[in-house]
Formats: C-alpha cells, sequence, structure tokens
C-alpha cells in the first residue's frame, strides 16, 4: 500500500473534520435522540384522554345531567351558563357542550376529531342512564404488545429523516463551504482525481450511519423496549442505501451553488416536501388517494416504508424489491446529473 | 514556460470587459519572474490561465514545454499552486493538511521537511483554525512545494500580511530561489518584486508595458535617484525652471510636494537650495533616496495617463 493515499487521506480528513465539531455532531446524534426521546413521551401509551364536558346552566336539569355523566370515570364534567360555555367549546377547554331539556342539545365543532368523539361517548351515556339496552354483546381486547404503538412507528421515520437530513448537509453543505473557501479550486489544481473526491464525501457519509443506527435503535430498545424483528444486515443495507441516495441529492443540490445561503434554501426545498409526505411523524397512507402516486414516488417514503417493513415486521429485503429500486434511481439520477452540472471552479 | 498573445475577455451586465489583452510572456528555467501590477491590472486571471484553472479566451500557453487541455494530468503533477485566500479547513494540523496535499501527488517531499522549509515546525500539530495570518500564507506556499514541482506559482502570497510576516515570508521565497526552482510571484507590492524576483513584468489593464530585471526597469528612468521635497507656506518655483537644473533628469508634481529623477544629488541638491535661499523659501520636506519600482510604475502610467488626456477632446 502506498504510504501516501489519496483516497485515503481524504476519507480520513472528513472523519476528522466531522469529529472535531461539536455541533454537527450533536445535530448528527444527539438532536434526533432528544426528538425520539420527547416524542416517545408524549405520545406513550396511557388510557384514553378524559372528555371534557360543560353542562348548560338552564333550568334546574343541568345538575341531574352532569350528576348521570360523572358516572363514568371519563368524563370530566363543569357546569356553566351558555355564555362561558361558549367560550370554553372555543377555546378548545371543553370538547362538547351539553344542553339539557326535552330534547338534549349537543354543541360541538364537527372538525374537531374529539368534538366527534365526544359526542357519541356522552350520547353512549345519556341513552344507556335513561335505560337504553345494547341489543349486541361486546367485548373489548386491547392492544399494548411492542411493534404496534407509536413510539414504534416513529423510530423508523426518524431514522430515515436522519439518514436524508445529514445525507444532505454532510455532502451538500460541506461542498457549498469548501467552494465558498477556494478550498474546491485550490484541490482541482493538485494532481487529486476528482473521483477520489467524490468518493470521500459519499465514503464519510457511509461511515457516519453506523453510530446514528446504533444511538437510535439502541435508544428505542433501551427506553421504549423497542424490538427489531427483521436481520440488523437488512436494515444496514437499506440505511447505506438511503445514505448513498440522499448523499447523491445533497451533491445534485451543491453542484452549482455559490454561497451557502443557496444551498441551505435548496435543501430545506428539496426536503420539505419529505418531511410533509414521506410518513415521517404520521402515515404517509393518509394522504388523500390523488397524492398517492406523487408521496410514493418520494425516495424517503419509500426507505421509511422498508425500514418499518424491516424493523417492526420482520420483512426481508428481497420482498422490499421495488422500494430499493425506487431509492436506487433516486440516487443514481442525482449523481449523474450532479457529476454533468458539477462546478469545481468559482 | 511562455505565453502569447493572451487574451481573456469577461462577459459583464454592461458589455464586456477585457481582464487580459494581449499579454506576452517568457519565463526561463530557474528564475523567480514577478508579475506586477496594480489591483485588477489581470494578474490573478493571468495566473489562473497559466495554471490551467481558466481557459483563455484566445492566445498560446505553453507550461514545461505541454499544454493545458492535452498533457493536464503530467502538467498538475509538475506545477505547485498558491492561490490568493484559500481557506485551508481550520479543524485540520498543518501536518495533517500537508499529508493529504501530498497524498496527490505520485512523488514530493516528505510533508515533515516542507514544514520546517517554511518555518512551522512548532506549529506542525496545531489546528490550521489557530495559526496567524502568515503562519496560514506559509501553510499554502507548502501545500504547493510538497508535490517537489518544477514550477510554482504565487499569487500574491504576503497580501494582508503584517510587516514581519512578510519579511518571514520573502526569507522562505529567496530560499526557494536560491534552490533554483522556477518561481512566478504576482505582487502589487514594488518593494516585494524588488527583492525577491530576477525579472518583473509590470502589467496594466491586461498588457504587459514593461520587462526586465528590477535594475533594467530603475535605469530606465535614466538617473537613479529621487529628491523629493515640498515648500511651506504656499512657495513656488517652475517646474521648467526645476528641469534646467544640473544632473535633473525629470520633473513631477504629486500631492504631497514635487520629485526630481537625477543622476547625481551632489550637484542637483545644492542647486535646488541655492534657489530656495535665493528666494526665501521655506522647505516643509525635503527627501533624497534611491529610485525603485514604485517610481518606474508611477512613470509608467503617468506617461500612459498623461497620453489618454491629450487624446481626448
Amino acid at each position: 500500500m502506498r504510504k501516501y493515499h489519496p483516497l485515503r487521506e481524504l476519507l480520513l480528513s472528513r472523519l476528522r473534520e466531522f469529529l472535531r465539531e461539536p455541533e454537527t455532531v450533536f445535530w448528527a446524534y444527539g438532536f434526533p435522540l432528544l426528538l425520539a426521546l420527547g416524542l416517545g413521551i408524549a405520545f406513550r401509551n396511557q388510557a384514553a384522554d378524559k372528555v371534557y364536558v360543560d353542562v348548560q346552566q338552564d333550568g334546574g336539569a343541568a345538575p341531574a345531567v352532569a350528576e348521570r355523566l360523572r358516572r363514568s370515570a371519563d368524563f370530566v364534567v363543569a357546569i356553566h351558563a351558555a355564555e362561558e360555555c361558549r367560550n370554553r367549546l372555543r377555546l378548545g377547554k371543553s370538547s362538547i357542550v351539553v344542553i339539557p331539556g326535552e330534547t338534549v342539545g349537543y354543541l360541538f365543532d364537527p372538525t374537531r376529531a374529539e368534538s366527534v368523539m365526544a359526542r357519541q361517548r356522552v350520547d353512549d351515556a345519556l341513552q344507556r342512564a335513561a335505560g337504553r339496552r345494547d341489543p349486541v354483546a361486546t367485548r373489548e381486547d386491547h392492544l399494548t404488545e411492542p411493534g404496534s404503538r407509536y413510539i414504534d412507528f416513529l423510530v423508523p421515520g426518524l431514522l430515515g429523516m436522519n439518514l436524508l437530513g445529514s445525507g444532505m448537509w454532510g455532502v451538500g453543505y460541506v461542498i457549498v463551504d469548501m467552494r465558498v473557501r477556494k478550498l474546491l479550486k485550490r484541490f482541482v489544481a493538485t494532481p487529486m482525481k476528482r473521483a477520489d473526491f467524490l468518493w470521500s464525501m459519499v465514503g464519510a457519509r457511509l461511515v457516519f450511519i453506523l453510530p446514528e443506527l446504533v444511538v437510535l435503535l439502541g435508544a428505542g430498545w433501551l427506553f421504549f423496549g423497542i424490538i427489531v424483528k427483521g436481520s440488523v444486515f437488512s436494515i444496514l443495507v437499506l440505511a447505506l442505501l438511503g445514505a448513498v441516495t440522499f448523499s447523491g441529492l445533497g451533491l445534485l443540490v451543491a453542484s452549482r451553488a455559490q454561497r451557502l445561503e443557496t444551498v441551505s434554501g435548496l435543501m430545506n426545498l428539496v426536503q420539505l416536501p419529505m418531511w410533509l409526505f414521506s410518513g415521517i411523524f404520521f402515515s404517509a397512507e393518509r394522504f388523500p388517494a390523488v397524492l398517492q402516486p406523487m408521496v410514493q414516488s418520494l425516495p424517503l417514503t419509500q426507505l421509511n416504508n422498508a425500514l418499518r417493513a424491516v424493523i417492526l415486521e420482520g420483512a426481508t429485503l428481497g420482498s422490499q424489491g421495488w422500494r430499493l429500486a425506487v431509492l436506487a434511481a433516486w440516487g443514481g439520477i442525482s449523481f449523474l446529473c450532479a457529476l454533468r452540472w458539477f462546478r469545481w471552479n468559482s | 514556460m511562455r505565453c502569447r498573445d493572451l487574451h481573456k475577455r469577461y462577459r459583464t451586465r454592461n458589455g464586456s470587459v477585457d481582464a487580459v489583452n494581449g499579454l506576452d510572456l517568457e519565463i526561463r528555467p530557474g528564475e523567480c519572474f514577478g508579475l506586477l501590477g496594480p489591483n485588477g491590472a489581470g494578474k490573478t486571471t493571468t495566473f489562473e490561465i497559466l495554471e490551467g484553472l481558466l481557459e483563455a479566451s484566445s492566445g498560446d500557453v505553453e507550461v514545461l514545454g505541454m499544454r493545458w487541455g492535452q498533457h493536464d494530468g503530467e502538467l498538475r503533477q509538475r506545477i505547485g499552486i498558491s492561490l490568493q485566500e484559500t481557506l485551508f479547513p481550520e479543524k485540520l494540523t498543518v501536518y495533517e493538511t500537508l499529508v493529504l496535499f501530498r497524498s496527490f501527488y505520485r512523488s514530493g517531499h516528505d510533508p515533515e521537511e516542507v514544514i520546517q522549509e517554511v518555518a512551522l515546525t512548532e506549529k506542525a500539530r496545531s489546528w490550521v483554525g489557530k495559526l496567524s495570518g502568515g503562519q496560514k500564507q506559509r501553510l499554502a506556499v507548502a501545500c504547493a512545494l510538497v508535490g517537489n514541482p518544477d514550477l510554482l506559482f504565487l499569487d500574491e502570497p504576503t497580501t494582508g500580511l503584517d510587516p514581519q510576516s512578510r519579511r518571514q515570508l520573502w526569507d522562505t521565497i529567496r530560499r526557494l530561489g536560491e534552490q533554483g526552482r522556477t518561481t512566478l510571484l504576482s505582487t502589487h507590492y514594488m518593494d516585494e518584486a524588488e527583492r525577491l524576483c530576477n525579472r518583473v513584468a509590470v502589467v496594466d489593464y491586461g498588457k504587459v508595458i514593461a520587462l526586465g530585471s528590477p535594475a533594467e526597469l530603475v535605469a530606465t528612468l535614466g538617473g537613479e535617484h529621487v529628491i523629493e521635497f515640498a515648500l511651506a507656506n504656499g512657495g513656488v518655483i517652475a517646474e521648467d525652471e526645476l528641469a534646467g537644473l544640473p544632473a535633473v533628469l525629470g520633473v513631477r508634481k504629486e500631492a504631497s510636494g514635487l520629485m526630481l529623477t537625477v543622476t547625481e544629488p551632489h550637484i542637483a541638491l545644492p542647486a535646488l537650495l541655492e534657489i530656495v535661499r535665493r528666494r526665501n523659501l521655506d522647505l516643509s520636506r525635503l527627501t533624497t533616496r534611491h529610485v525603485s519600482l514604485e517610481d518606474v510604475f508611477v512613470h509608467l502610467t503617468g506617461r500612459r495617463l498623461r497620453d489618454e488626456e491629450v487624446s481626448s477632446p
């Protein structure tokens, strides 16, 4: 082996620069960890939320209605004057207002999910208290096993988001910074092979994803008992493919940008649709059918879906074939375009 | 290295600008050649064309007997470049930076030796971000040297440095010259060119307006000495009268007073002082010194400016 190998030295330089910059280390590893912890705690499994019900003070019927509702521990009941009830409903302090009378009135906002739910439950409780008998006997079974909770859904999404963000910033921002500092120009003034330089960028990304995987999945297991059902090897392959694809996107946005402001804007522009549509915090299936072709064609959607399938369902890589193909296509096209347009001299 | 009739035209919002406008150069092996001119004279553009970083609009460039576009790989192996204002990675050490640059070349120097050569041994393990401006500039020269180049390009190596750092860098560059390395240096400091270069080309508006060794260029002024003086209380001596004094070759009016180019100050000076005494004038300033490249430059561009005034209606 040569004493001074250009690819090795370029790669080592990238790794050293990264590790010597405490902020970038935090944004790469600490930030997603805190996000996972915060969201995991906020959406931890707990008994269904209490329903906040206001009963309108109207003649003498209000206390009796309130009393009937209070028999169920699910309701938090308060009695207020009509005006006050409306205000509290408007401000979200209550989900529904019950207006006692010959015909019981329900005042609520039909676009608020918890109000619609409250209407059903309040109505149920009042009808039963008045003597309704349900003709069909029912039983409830609750699902609480690992793999089906919100945190289980969230962690693979965060992993995908992190691969996107660090690929874009770790390649795109770093390259434009080098261009601004005239370092790119200085490099092409040497006999350095341009391919060596680009491979060192991608190579550094691949090295950095290992700690990313360990930190996120490790914390998920440690704090929330998340269990990886698929093989670790499959996750690694997915993460590598994702990192290469997003490095390609990063290279593409950096190929001509002359200023850090420009590349930051471009990166946000590229990332925003994926933050919104690619199912990081909630399932991408929720978007209307019209949008699905667009949603499904985004690389992060496919990476997140594949990660979830492997981590949560134990799917094999083979079953994720076309998702991998979508990712690889994005990566390949990005790299080709980037190499075509890349500007070494400023 | 030689270039002939070099042109570089930049398109701008209102038309185009000729940054380099018919420039000819020939640099001989082993010499330190200086490209001297004010900011915006086209020095950096010329450098980048010679370094193969920029394509000329027209003209012919030959470097080490090879041409850009045909022998790029080989040329890159054999030249070393220090660009204006390269900001090296701040979080790498001096040594790591040099190992990185060394790795790009097939053969070259041991990074430790180069660090010693530019007097950065004490800083070898320091981060680049912690270096002073002069030390960073010496690092840039070291990066240009580490591939053991046959031809070294130094583009304004001392611009923006304090006097002490400039002197340190001069020592380094002078040592390189003693090793017989061909060096092309650009600068807008006249004293720098005088001290370091075997030959100098004075460049203005993208053209060479004078060429020769610093001594030859100084000799074009005729005299080797300059007398500068100013009169107090609005006193005046006519320029014609001064030009008629013995040993005086030229008279120039400057913002701060008058400048005489003279062959023998011990003859011209008493004659000048005699006029001052006879007319009861007061001198507020009087200095004599050797002619410098600075004077050559003022002489050259000054004449040019007057020519333009004559030709304009």
